[in-house]
């Protein structure tokens, strides 16, 4: 990694767009392990010993284990339920219907729109219908079969085009329309002299986070529970628990369980309602923990899209309009799809400076399984659609792909199409350059044997006579097959082989949008613990993985100049985190935190004034001490304390967002826009149709790396995920019924589809974030997939307007 | 049924089994080992490879029975008391633990190729490990810890 630090950049932005960065405070020398080290992970060990507590881990004497049954069909009435045989199965200790819910049978993440448990239909293949608490998990789920619903089975609605149409079945009472997002920027008239225009799908993908649904509810023996889960936002989840349990948020108390991988597909709820109702029916603890199959339907997927765009440019390149209609199928609930939506359409032409822009996003209600939050929301359906148009409108103008991204790029102090004025650096040409000024990998070398007849000329694979000139002494390496497509499965050896290279940029906004009051609570308390001054740092911010809990540990040690920091479990004593995700903790509920610090080091002081008598200038602290140079004091925090504890509670909230205007999209919708680029390098066997990514290089400007080894993980994993979807993982869904809910047949890359990553990280501050940072885990989950789309495209000459690129798409076979 | 097995080098057993019980469930939920992880239960992703009598298997693909009277190590199993094994160690340095949930699968994944290949090439450790699914990663950090993981166990640490 090389990370290009350029603290400049932050004093170019004009002064009236709010205060300059807090760096580093001055009066603090920290320890090691402050921000900016790559300090190691506070929950490390217990993750590689197997220690580590996941939501599945979860045991306790005398629990019981939930089941539920689901509905087989994507769209049917219930017309009887009858749970006596289930309940009459030996070992069975509760069967519950939605005629258990004690509260109001509805739950949702932006609209209170999907029962806890289906009434009188069912919108979706796998909607929880009942649930079962047994002795045994395989006893549960044994009953579960045993309860007899009887449906009417009705016709799906599975085509979100079609959905949209007058007239068309419903879904939802209200009608198919979820949200309809216009964005209107210049002239709805504009003409240009180049012209491209194209239609583009992307399929369903799934987070496939590797720990599944799973949590512990337990009962307190006075009508209350508390739940353990694995989750991406604590309070969001006991707002809708209290509401279908009809408790008060006191009587229900979450706590984070070890969280295996997230990506958006926690984000609503899962088993959180039903293993509370278990547990207050039967009295015991009760767990619930998908397996692998129900994980697919237990959650939410990335929206489908479906997109048609118009590109025009002047003759220099230049774009004049972007014309764009995108439709998200947001399955049978709303989950966060009107949020997808805004920033689908908000964010659907990419980090390029366009006078004229006319987009319509659309979420819509179907059959299909639910949509809703995955890494990228939104800004990766429209990416794979603007960066195919740019490459296709550098065809048409015979210009240089990187050359025309670079021209219409982006730059500190461009106009969004909302209208939003970008003010922190927007460094997308130079992320471009960097990615293309890599050195590329490697031709494969051919084996040294005759190539059979089948051989077509392509650009790595040396020529006849240049293999003739390879002296027969020094025979050519073999290529190791599973450097090449189709790997092990030995079906080439560079035959059939093309390569080609693709570009890709993009952008996300980081932090919730449109108005939402998005805030972060931190607790920090200071105190002596066996003689040592020591940290308390308590958020409910979910740690999924990503290292947060890392890095509240190190802006606890960079504020307060004291090493030993310990994190408070994640829980519902302390206000809300909001969410771990669009890529906002670090931004949010880091600087929560860091102002929390700033608190309780002024009470620091000001304790040592008090006992000094007088008022000292410079205090400073440095490594468990405060000191003065001028007044020559060095004074042990664990002295100064002695048995005082400070503690400060901070609620934090990041500058304000405004909703857009409802006819036109423009507005200050988002708080900050991060943004990353890629080059892929792939070989295609033209023959079979199979892809090998032979390189992935990413720049990214992440404002300012507080933990270097956690920024690179996230790169790499966001890069990882892009790949996936680019190549190979796609929920396949036909007549709304999941084809594919298995590791077996949703393929996610391996470490043999992964290629090895060069990584360049820029740190340009973003002088309105704590320390300059800026949101990281979204933007390589963008890029990468559509510069793999775009390097299958120049090695085949097809023009490929569907992720996943699958082998029959590369064959003529679909 | 009742299963008897050396785990970690300690006779366990556990009693009321059903016979349908995978060994990967016996681990977590009977003997209070759940470090073998759940993710697929269908031998995709590797989260629960465990040795069975040396060789490295999917505890959720081994029936329970199947396991009486052999020899089982977990991810449990391979640190000396608190030092830890040189590929745990590895795994923490290097940053390739995220979310975690893959970690112990990869841990004695790459334990077994370093047993048997003391410096495997790049291409030795893709191929060992990938029946091992990880979905943070983006395995980069994976090949960066088995690659230290190689020089500590053969001495030759920079």
């Amino acid at each position: 990694m090389t990370i290009q630090a350029n603290s400049t950049a932050a004093n170019t932005v004009s002064a009236n767009t709010g205060p300059a960065p807090v760096s580093a405070p001055d009066q603090v020398t920290a320890p090691p392990g402050g921000i900016g080290d790559s300090a190691p992970r506070p929950d490390g060990i217990l993750k590689v010993t197997g220690q580590f507590a996941y939501g599945s881990d979860l045991w306790m004497d005398g629990m019981l284990w939930g089941a539920t049954l689901r509905s087989p069909h994507p769209s049917a009435r219930i017309t009887s339920v009858s749970i006596g045989e289930a309940l009459a199965t030996p070992g069975v200790h509760a069967v519950l219907t939605h005629a258990d819910v004690p509260g109001t049978n509805r739950c949702g993440l932006e609209h209170a729109d999907q029962p806890v448990l289906a009434e009188d239909v069912v919108r979706y293949q796998g909607e929880p219908v009942a649930l079962v608490a047994a002795d045994h998990p395989e006893i549960a789920r044994l009953a579960a079969r045993k309860i007899r619903v009887e449906y009417d089975v009705l016709e799906p609605v599975t085509d979100p085009v079609a959905a949209m149409a007058p007239g068309a079945p419903r879904v939802q009472p209200d009608g198919n329309l979820v949200r309809h997002l216009k964005l209107r920027k210049g002239s709805p008239d504009a003409s240009a002299p180049v012209v491209v225009s194209g239609d583009y799908r992307v399929g369903m993908q799934d987070q496939a986070f590797l720990g599944p649904e799973a949590g512990l509810a337990v009962p307190d023996g006075a009508g209350g529970v508390d739940l353990y889960v694995a989750t991406q936002w604590l309070h969001v989840d006991q707002r809708q628990v209290c509401a279908a349990l009809g408790l008060p948020l006191e009587r229900v108390r979450l706590t984070l369980a070890g969280v295996g991988g997230a990506f958006g597909g926690r984000e609503d709820l899962s088993m959180h309602v039903h293993a509370c109702l278990l547990a207050l029916h039967t009295g015991k603890p009760v767990k619930m923990s998908y397996n692998r199959e129900e994980s697919f339907f237990g959650h939410v997927h990335r929206h489908p899209a479906t997109m048609h765009y118009e590109h025009g440019a002047a003759a220099d390149g230049r774009l004049v309009y972007v014309k764009a209609t995108i439709v998200l199928d947001g399955g049978a609930y709303a989950s966060s799809t009107p949020a997808v939506v805004g920033n689908a359409g908000t964010m659907g032409i990419g980090p390029y400076v366009v006078p004229n822009v006319h987009v319509d996003a659309y979420g819509v209600y179907t059959n299909n399984p639910p949509c809703g939050a995955m890494r990228g929301f939104g800004s990766v359906q429209a990416a794979f659609a603007h960066e195919a148009q740019m490459d296709k409108l550098a065809a048409a103008l015979r210009m240089d792909p990187v050359e025309l991204r670079c021209l219409n790029g982006m730059s500190l102090g461009a106009q969004a199409p909302t209208g939003q004025v970008i003010d922190s650096p927007a460094p997308v040409a130079e992320l471009l350059r960097l990615v293309q000024r890599r050195p590329m990998p490697q031709s494969r070398q051919l084996p040294s044997r005759q190539l059979p007849s089948r051989h077509i000329q392509s650009r790595q694979i040396p020529s006849r006579q240049e293999q003739q000139a390879n002296p027969a002494s020094q025979p050519a390496p073999q290529p190791e097959l599973l450097d090449l497509p189709g790997g092990a499965g030995n079906t080439t050896h560079g035959e059939g082989v093309r390569r080609g290279v693709g570009y890709a940029v993009a952008y996300k906004n980081v932090g919730f949008s449109e108005g939402f009051d998005d805030y972060s609570v931190a607790r920090v308390r200071l105190e002596v613990s066996a003689g040592e001054p020591t940290v308390a740092v308590h958020t409910a911010a979910a740690e999924v993985g990503q290292g947060l809990v890392t890095i509240e540990q190190q802006i606890c040690r960079t504020e307060l100049g004291v090493r030993n920091v310990v994190t408070h479990p994640k829980d519902t004593s302390v206000g809300s985190g909001g969410s771990t995700s669009a890529s906002r903790q670090t931004y949010v509920t880091g600087g929560a935190i860091q102002a929390a610090c700033q608190k309780v080091r002024d009470r620091l002081f000001a304790l040592a004034q008090y006992r000094l008598g007088h008022t000292v200038a410079d205090l400073r602290l440095a490594d468990g001490h405060v000191v003065s140079a001028s007044a020559d004091i060095v004074v042990s925090i664990a002295e100064l304390l002695g048995n005082q504890v400070i503690e400060e509670t901070v609620q934090w909230r990041h500058r304000p967002t405004y909703p857009v205007d409802p006819e036109t999209g423009q507005g200050f919708a988002h708080v900050q826009y991060a943004f990353a680029a890629h080059r892929a390098v792939v070989d295609v066997d033209t023959e079979l149709g199979l892809v090998k990514v032979v390189e992935l290089a990413c720049a990214q400007d992440v404002g300012k790396a507080l933990n270097p080894d956690a920024v690179l993980g996230q790169i790499h994993g966001g890069s990882a995920q892009g790949l996936g979807l680019a190549v190979m993982e796609e929920i396949q869904v036909t007549d709304g019924r999941i084809r594919n809910p298995s590791f077996t047949d949703y393929l996610i890359p391996t470490i043999l589809d992964m290629p090895p990553m060069h990584v360049d990280v820029l740190e340009y501050a973003d002088p309105h974030s704590p320390y300059g940072v800026r949101g990281v885990g979204e933007p390589p989950t963008i890029s990468s997939g559509p510069a793999i789309a775009a390097a299958i495209r120049a090695a085949t000459g097809l023009e490929l307007g569907r992720i996943p690129i699958k082998p029959e798409h590369l064959t003529g076979t679909a | 049924m009742r299963v008897t097995a050396t785990v970690n080098g300690q006779t366990r057993q556990a009693d009321d089994v059903w016979e349908g019980e995978s060994l990967l469930f016996v681990l977590r939920e009977r003997l209070g080992l759940p470090g073998s992880k759940n993710a697929c239960e269908q031998g995709e992703c590797g989260s629960c490879t465990v040795y069975l009598d040396d060789v490295p298997v999917c505890a959720c693909l081994v029936a329970a029975g199947q396991a009486s009277g052999r020899s089982i190590v977990t991810v449990e199993g391979l640190a000396s008391g608190t030092d830890l094994h040189p590929v745990q160690q590895a795994f923490l340095w290097t940053g390739a633990v995220q979310c975690g949930f893959c970690t112990p699968g990869l841990i004695v994944a790459a334990h077994d190729l370093l047993t048997r290949t003391p410096g495997p090439t790049d291409s030795q450790i893709r191929e060992a490990l990938a029946g091992n699914l990880c979905r943070c990663t983006g395995y980069e950090k994976i090949l960066d810890a088995v690659r230290l993981a190689a020089r500590q166990m053969t001495g030759d640490a920079e």
